[in-house]
């Protein structure tokens, strides 16, 4: 399984992960060695097999809709990087 | 005031209800241990002095209007993934560096009104993610018994922490094996418990099906201890088991007569240092001569949980850390030209190699084309695992074995290959995967480093594996063993 | 060149539940910015998601409404993407596994009826909003409306026009209102609907290449929207041009759509199970229970009216156009002897003008159904005459009192003596001698004058009927 650079890229790109470029080809070689190793899953048939996505199989509690939270802007803001009048500031999101 | 403390909570909780000492007193004995060794160990990212004296004050004047339980004013440190409020909560990620949590987690919840004294906030490998706490931002964290090795991680400093005498109990996170094999290379004891008993909210996630909160101490006893805090039902955590709440101490003396002891044969192959092979072997005798009984059983599909972990957990925390992105709290970059950069760079600069490493890989994973080849797959493998452990379960009650396959391996040797630094969790690994409790005791030393027994129990079942590690220490004193230097 | 066009629209209803779908904060529209996104909200580390109860329910009422399918398990979907207004770069969703599916619309266009087949609707979170230009360069984000519960409904491509469209999207927004389910409030967004657009050379089996408009907010947009479209669709195809599948923006301005400024790489969204999430189930006794409690819908409940309350198609139609309107209907069949057909009359015709007139809809109304009922009947009794009762009716609008009480105080019972009217009718007969003489010439329309001249002297109190009987006598 060999990744290339551009599929590093592509996958950076899709997570937002700013990357340098002399770093991209020690990702793609790591990468590549990862995928290797997870292939081994392969040596085994699957087929029929219904995925485990919780290793317990239990079912969704549900909540009663009631509004249990109260205005905590505040409190919750405190840390944020950049706002102005309860809004949270970035650059102009365009269309 | 550091004369003769003794050093498992339990012994301490005596103490405290004695009168012997204060908490208070307490306290400070461990502050002025942290202050003056923690500068060789790192295992420690923010110490909360004036906190710590505050709650041990609050516990003094509990016990005092006789309302003390039997952790209270016992002193812990805190794996600096748990949220806590007013308190910085990092992940050992440049990240979250300044980030201070505005609320804290339900663990912590518990354990503050339980009476326990945080001491501070411990040292991981970044966002969980690693085997030696080696990808920290705030640097490695050391080996008490060996400065130049690994602690293992995710949970490093904790260990050390405990294994040092830093602290009597910490808390830790196990995803993929991050107490119990942190636990093994320190000689300490810690716990995963079963998938649901401990709640997750405010524990920053990083494999949301696979992550487990657990408690590291250094016996059988003051894990069950600190279990009993940490444990119970959380409407806020969806995952979050709604079960009748146990004493996880209730077996500590049950007899071991006709308790059947599994010996997986996938797990003393060759990837085994011998010598870890004879410590199990022996230490199984310990519990034979108990009247525990044993018998070789397989687990099939052993080999596959490394690679099934390695998509499963990377795919869950590629989304899990989408989160972090500049705009509402967290590290965020100067001066961003527009949101692509705001993104891209933020979390470029804030995200360490292997945390970037496993978000490439999760995002691969996940992609479209390769998400049937890789996850989907995964999980059809993670069943077949579990469906192993469930058949094992139906002849034994508890499946033993080493919980690594060496001992502590030295600072900077694995960290440039990712696959060989996975390969630690080749035991561990498969416990996650099928939700069990699973627990790693102190069992001997080799080349005068500790070496970690593993016990994975059945559901819900930790009580008895409790009860197991407990009359392991009754006849064997390798907890009681400490690492040079230190006291 | 002959064209046929296909559509297919996705409509986002935010579901009136008191708190999200996942947290406990309010879903209240209009709060101050960020006072009603809590921590799981704002996706802080460490938090979770934790289901809402109601809104699986409303879910499932919607799901029996269009005589779906209800899945006894579903399961929620991480949907990854980045934006601002998406806290946790990750949208909490339904994919493989929907709550709903396979059900059916029915519609009205050009006079027939048509089944408009629904692929799914399944259960989402919102996400927050952007405000542009807070500062010069930058946009402000306010997650109050992160996390509110939405159904998304999908309907299979099987619409042939605007007009069709439209209609279906009238048809689903009347019937989420009446389920209670939704308040259908576009202008503040509570439903939203994206357009599928293709258009293909009639005759031809393949789907043309689609576009998609974005949040089209009223009906007139849909309408302008999908028809401009479709035009510049069969313009570029035409001229041999291709259609690229993108996502458009309708501009009402301007009335076009242009290219929305999207990555230039479609989207990856890595759909998953969301791992802090458990599959949800419905078993029967709760399907049975929500079905045992379901309203009578819009289009059974105008079927009825006309059936079983002899109202005109046209009038029903009007009646079921929002529940509030229908319940105000019933709520004064039931209040008294008046006919309902009569009432739908009146509230057809009177109410609805004063209604319009008044800016005012009809919940705000200061008549009471009650009153309407007993106007009515007064009416059907030989109390005042219909002209009367218009006069009444604007004495009740004004907030003067009951009928009965407007009827005494301003003294307008009808009169039916017929001594009274006799004797009026034989003062005028006197009064106008030429007219009373075209009129026994056989000149019909006369009769009005002569009519209206003993209601002027009755002050319009005079029964009609009888005056025009006892004038027809006397001449």
């Amino acid at each position: 399984m060999s990744i290339k650079a551009e599929d590093v890229r592509a996958m950076a790109r899709l997570a937002r992960l700013e990357i340098a470029e002399p770093d991209i080809p020690v990702y793609a070689d790591q990468l590549s060695r990862i995928l290797d190793f997870v292939a081994q899953m392969n040596v085994i048939d699957t087929a029929g097999v219904e995925p485990l996505a919780h290793p317990l199989d239990l079912v969704a509690r549900l909540r009663p809709d009631q509004v249990t939270e109260s205005d905590q802007r505040e409190n919750l803001q405190a840390g944020a990087p950049s706002t102005a009048d309860g809004l949270y500031l970035v650059p102009q999101v365009i269309e | 005031m550091s004369t003769d403390f003794p050093r498992s909570a339990a012994a301490l909780a005596a103490g405290l209800a004695s009168g012997d000492y204060s908490s208070v007193e307490l306290t400070r004995h461990y502050l002025e241990r942290i202050a003056r060794l923690d500068g060789g160990l790192n295992s420690f990212v923010t110490v909360c002095e004036d906190s710590a004296l505050a709650q041990a004050a609050e516990a003094d004047a509990a016990r005092a209007a006789g309302n003390a339980g039997p952790l209270t004013g016992i002193p812990y440190a805190n794996k600096d993934i748990f949220c806590t409020r007013g308190v910085r909560t990092s992940c050992a990620s440049r990240m979250l560096d300044k980030f201070i949590a505005p609320y804290d987690a339900h663990v912590v919840e518990r354990l503050h009104a339980a009476g326990l004294v945080m001491l501070g906030k411990t040292n991981m490998d970044e966002f969980a993610m690693g085997s030696s706490n080696e990808s920290s931002f705030y640097g490695a964290v050391r080996n008490p018994w060996d400065r130049e090795r690994v602690p293992g991680g995710s949970s490093g400093g904790s260990a050390a922490a405990v294994a040092a005498g830093l602290a009597p109990l910490a808390t830790g996170t196990d995803t993929g094996g991050s107490i119990r094999q942190p636990a093994a290379l320190c000689g300490i004891s810690g716990l995963k418990p079963t998938y649901g008993r401990v709640s997750r909210y405010g524990m920053v996630a990083f494999a949301s099906s696979l992550d487990q909160g657990g408690p590291m101490a250094l016996d059988a006893r003051d894990l069950a201890l600190m279990l009993n805090v940490m444990a119970g039902f959380d409407s806020r955590d969806s995952t979050s088991i709604d079960r009748a709440d146990e004493d996880y101490t209730r077996m500590l003396d049950s007899p071991l007569t006709g308790l059947r002891i599994g010996l997986p044969r996938e797990y003393f192959g060759a990837e085994l240092d011998t010598r870890i092979g004879d410590l199990i072997h022996r230490a199984v005798a310990v519990l034979k001569a108990r009247g525990a009984v044993t018998r070789e059983i397989s687990l099939p599909n052993a080999a596959l949980a490394i690679p099934a972990y390695y998509v499963i957990a990377p795919a869950e925390c590629s989304a899990n850390l989408s989160r972090y992105d500049g705009v509402r709290f967290g590290h965020r970059c100067n001066d961003p030209s527009d949101l692509d950069d705001l993104y891209s760079r933020s979390r470029g600069e804030a995200f360490g190699a292997e945390v970037k490493r496993r978000i490439l890989v999760g995002t691969y994973a996940l992609s479209s084309g390769y998400y049937d080849a890789y996850y989907r797959k995964a999980q059809q493998v993670r069943r077949l695992i579990k469906n192993d452990f469930v058949s094992a379960f139906d002849e034994v009650d508890v499946i033993i074995g080493p919980t690594t396959p060496g001992v502590a391996f030295h600072a900077g040797q694995n960290i440039e290959d990712p696959v060989t630094m996975y390969l630690s969790d080749v035991y561990t690994t498969a416990a996650n995967l099928a939700g069990l409790p699973a627990m790693s005791l102190p069992a001997g030393l080799v080349d005068e480093l500790p070496v970690g027994m593993h016990f994975i129990g059945n559901y819900f079942d930790e009580a008895r594996l409790l009860g197991l590690g407990h009359a392991y220490q009754q006849d064997t004193d390798w907890h009681r063993q400490t690492p040079p230097g230190v006291y | 060149m002959e064209w046929e066009v296909v559509i297919g629209l996705e409509v986002h209803a935010q579901l009136a539940t008191a708190s999200k779908m996942f947290s406990g904060a309010s879903t209240a529209y209009g709060a101050a910015p960020n006072t009603q996104a809590c921590a799981v909200d704002l996706g802080l580390p460490g938090v979770l998601p934790v289901v809402n109860a109601r809104a699986v329910e409303m879910a499932v009422i919607f799901g029996l409404a269009v005589e779906a399918e209800i899945a006894p398990r579903s399961v929620f979907a991480r949907k990854n993407y980045f934006y601002p207004d998406l806290p946790k770069g990750y949208q909490i969703s339904q994919y493989e596994d929907p709550i709903v599916s396979r059900g059916r619309l029915t519609i009205d266009i050009d006079g027939t009826q048509r089944d408009i087949e629904i692929t799914r609707a399944h259960l989402e979170e919102d996400a927050g909003k952007s405000i542009h230009g807070v500062l010069p360069g930058v946009s402000g984000i306010d997650l109050n409306r992160a996390g509110t519960p939405l159904l998304e409904i999908v309907s299979e491509p099987v619409m042939h026009s605007a007009r069709e469209a439209v209609a279906y999207m009238r048809e689903l927004h009347r019937l989420v209102r009446y389920l209670g389910i939704c308040d259908g409030n576009m202008q503040e967004g509570s439903f939203r609907c994206d357009a599928n657009v293709s258009v293909r050379p009639k005759g031809s089996q393949t789907l043309g290449t689609r576009t998609e408009i974005k949040n089209l907010n009223s009906f007139r947009f849909v309408e302008h929207a999908i028809e401009h479209e479709i035009e510049r669709q069969i313009d570029v195809l035409e001229d041999g041009g291709k259609i690229h599948q993108e996502t458009r923006l309708y501009d009402p301005d301007k009335d076009e759509t242009r290219t929305m400024r999207t990555k230039e790489d479609a989207h990856d969204y890595r759909y998953f199970p969301d791992p802090d999430l458990l599959p949800v189930e419905v078993d029967e006794a709760f399907v049975a229970r929500i079905a045992a409690r379901l309203p009578e819908l819009p289009r059974a409940k105008q079927a009825r009216y006309c059936i079983d309350l002899g109202l005109t198609t046209e009038d029903a139609s009007a009646l079921v156009q929002d529940p509030q309107t229908s319940q105000w209907f019933e709520t004064a069949v039931s209040a008294g002897p008046a006919e309902p057909r009569l009432l739908a009359n009146w509230i057809s015709g009177e109410l609805f003008g004063a209604l319009n007139k008044g800016g005012v809809g009809i919940a705000d109304a200061p008549i009471r159904p009650h009153d309407l009922n007993q106007l009515v009947t007064r009416i059907a009794n030989g109390v005042i005459s219909g002209k009367i009762a218009k006069q009444v009716f604007q004495a009740m609008w004004n907030g003067e009192g009951t009928p009965d009480d407007i009827i005494e105080s301003k003294g307008l019972q009808q009169v039916s003596d017929t001594s009274l009217i006799d004797s009026a009718v034989a003062e005028v007969i006197a009064e106008f001698p030429d007219q009373a003489e075209q009129y026994r010439d056989g000149k019909e329309k006369i009769l009005a004058f002569l009519v209206g001249q003993v209601m002027k002297r009755t002050k319009g109190k005079a029964n009609p009927a009888m005056v025009n009987e006892a004038i027809r006598k006397a001449i």
